[in-house]
């Protein structure tokens, strides 16, 4: 090892001190949280018995992991996650090629689909919710029939997933486009005097060049859709089946103050989204880190 | 599609971009529709309201909750907005133009809390801020903003500072500067656009927050406005009041409109900077 130079000992020192502060706050309100929702997960606890604090283990996991309502619950987070993730890639892709040919009224589309990404998204949940309510919405006089939308679960998750993917394919679809705007012409236009059809040139030119960039828009709006929260809280309350684990670790910590039982919840989630995460980057080879041009 | 002379495929296209409208602005002119719909009419179902009023607007802001609402919710956001853009500066120039031992475990370190559920953190948060008196406090909100959007900072600028012509900071540092007057000097008005950037996306993430906002507040005092129209809804069982509810949404989407219209192009290289390539 070779001495450091006195510039290069105050380049680090620099360094640190730029990062410095960065990191400690990022610390403080993730790594340590996390670490003592640890703690808690192994206690039981509850807010309106503080005197009543033990140490029970794995015993609230079991709870947890053991409770028929905690699978449904999953389900429910999973099957909201699959099929809007889905239909954002497939509706994104559309978007993001419109903005990619469109020659008039691109900025027009540009401003536009950056209303549902900025808008809050308990907004746009109560817009839904208003327009697909029996009594004050459009949506029944529109189809020409009488339905109570939150009476049913499939019909509560249709609502649901509609404006889960109404709010975010903008996202996906700037992610898309990003990638897409990368795909050299030269390539696209050989294929085509090679007699490619329009899809084969989506299919073995346009989607294996993009493949990076479809993962990371995959992966991020995956993990993001699981966390789900705003939309089915403020339309459902998480009733009819609807529930996310989302919901389930708010109303066991918020609501009902078992600090516990909630942590132990609050664990799982935190250890489902990295187990997503690694699915991601181990199975499919999403190197977000990568992507991101990670030195 | 081949076939198809170029100009009826760019007539499809432009059709595709106007069905993009307003697939975009439908959700958004319903709720303009709602909020100006009198009492009488709520229920009416049409899309169009058939008479205009402006008691909805009324409503909310002689009501004592609204008010207070928006402005917990624009100076939480606005000082969040400013310290993530100030922390995530320094960080990403450090990342990007010193070379430190650590680094990349900075940069890994955002990307895993960009991933970070918020869930797993408002039980303990939720514990540490009662025990500490910061429940019910703009800092107990600016705070858990400012960590979840330093990741997203970061990217971006660093994403930003990338393409700064940097042979200006050597030059400067050839002159004689030290590194920080190099930072300060030099590189920082370049840098402004990406901090520009960065603090657009930061305000929005903190503006729309709701798990935060409705597990760290309980009153007016710090309680922002997507918590309190939240629990507008569900405040009566009998007179649902849509109305206000509609009212105080097109109110609080004027700003995000405004911000859209002004710098579509900085959002949208920012989002896509950040994501894509880095």
């Amino acid at each position: 090892m070779s001495q450091l130079t006195a510039r290069e000992r105050a380049e680090r020192r620099l360094g640190w001190m730029l990062s410095a502060p960065a990191v400690l706050v990022m610390l403080l309100v993730t790594a340590y949280p996390i670490g003592y929702a640890i703690v808690l997960s192994l206690q039981d606890r509850d807010l309106r018995f503080p005197d009543e604090t033990r140490w029970v283990w794995f015993d609230n996991y079991a709870t947890v992991l053991s409770s028929p309502q905690w699978w449904d619950v999953v389900t429910a987070t999973v099957l909201i996650t699959v099929i809007s993730v889905a239909i954002e890639l497939v509706l994104g892709f559309a978007l993001a090629f419109v903005m990619h040919r469109a020659l008039v009224g691109r900025g027009l589309v540009r401003a536009s689909i950056l209303i549902p990404y900025g808008i809050i998204t308990v907004v746009a949940a109560l817009a839904w919710q208003f327009a697909f309510d029996p009594t004050t919405g459009f949506v029944n006089a529109w189809l020409g029939i009488d339905r109570v939308w939150f009476a049913e679960t499939w019909s509560s998750f249709v609502v649901i997933i509609a404006a889960e993917v109404w709010k975010t394919t903008p996202f996906m679809a700037l992610l898309l486009l990003a990638g897409l705007v990368l795909v050299p012409q030269d390539l696209l236009n050989a294929a085509r005097v090679d007699g490619a059809s329009w899809w084969q040139r989506f299919t073995r030119v346009t989607l294996p060049l993009m493949k990076g960039s479809i993962l990371v828009a995959l992966l991020f709006r995956t993990l993001d859709a699981f966390r789900v929260f705003d939309s089915v809280y403020v339309m459902t309350r998480g009733s009819r089946g609807t529930e996310t684990v989302s919901i389930t670790g708010y109303e066991t910590l918020v609501v009902r103050l078992n600090l516990g039982l909630g942590s132990a919840v609050s664990v799982l989630i935190f250890l489902l989204v990295i187990a997503i995460a690694w699915l991601f980057v181990k199975g499919f080879g999403a190197n977000a880190a990568q992507q991101r041009g990670e030195v | 599609m081949e076939e198809e002379t170029p100009l009826t495929s760019r007539l499809w296209w432009t059709i595709g971009a106007l069905a993009i409208a307003v697939y975009a602005l439908l959700p958004v002119a319903w709720l303009v529709s709602l909020s100006l719909k009198p009492a009488a009419d709520i229920a009416d179902g049409s899309f169009i309201p058939t008479e205009v009023s402006f008691e909805n607007y009324q409503a909310i802001f002689t009501d004592p909750q609204f008010p207070a609402a928006l402005r917990n919710s624009l100076g939480i956001a606005l000082i969040s907005t400013v310290l993530a853009v100030v922390l995530a500066t320094f960080a990403a120039y450090a990342i990007v133009r010193l070379r430190f031992p650590g680094r990349g475990l900075v940069l890994g370190g955002s990307l895993a809390i960009a991933m970070f559920p918020p869930v797993s953190v408002i039980g303990p948060l939720f514990d540490m801020w009662r025990s500490i008196g910061l429940y019910d406090t703009w800092p107990g909100l600016i705070i858990p903003y400012m960590t979840f959007t330093l990741p997203l900072a970061i990217f971006t600028l660093s994403a930003f500072f990338r393409e700064i012509p940097w042979d200006l900071d050597k030059a400067a540092r050839v002159d004689g500067a030290t590194p920080f007057q190099a930072f300060r000097k030099v590189i920082a008005p370049l840098a402004a656009p990406g901090m520009f950037t960065s603090a657009i996306l930061v305000f929005i993430f903190a503006w729309n927050d709701f798990l935060f906002a409705i597990s760290l507040t309980s009153t007016n005092s710090a309680r922002t406005v997507p918590a309190a129209i939240a629990f507008f809804t569900g405040s009566s069982q009998f007179t649902q009041p849509t109305g206000s509810v509609a009212a105080a949404s097109v109110v609080v989407t004027v700003p995000i409109i405004v911000m859209v219209l002004l710098f579509q192009r900085r959002i949208v290289a920012g989002l896509t900077s950040g994501a894509v390539k880095g």
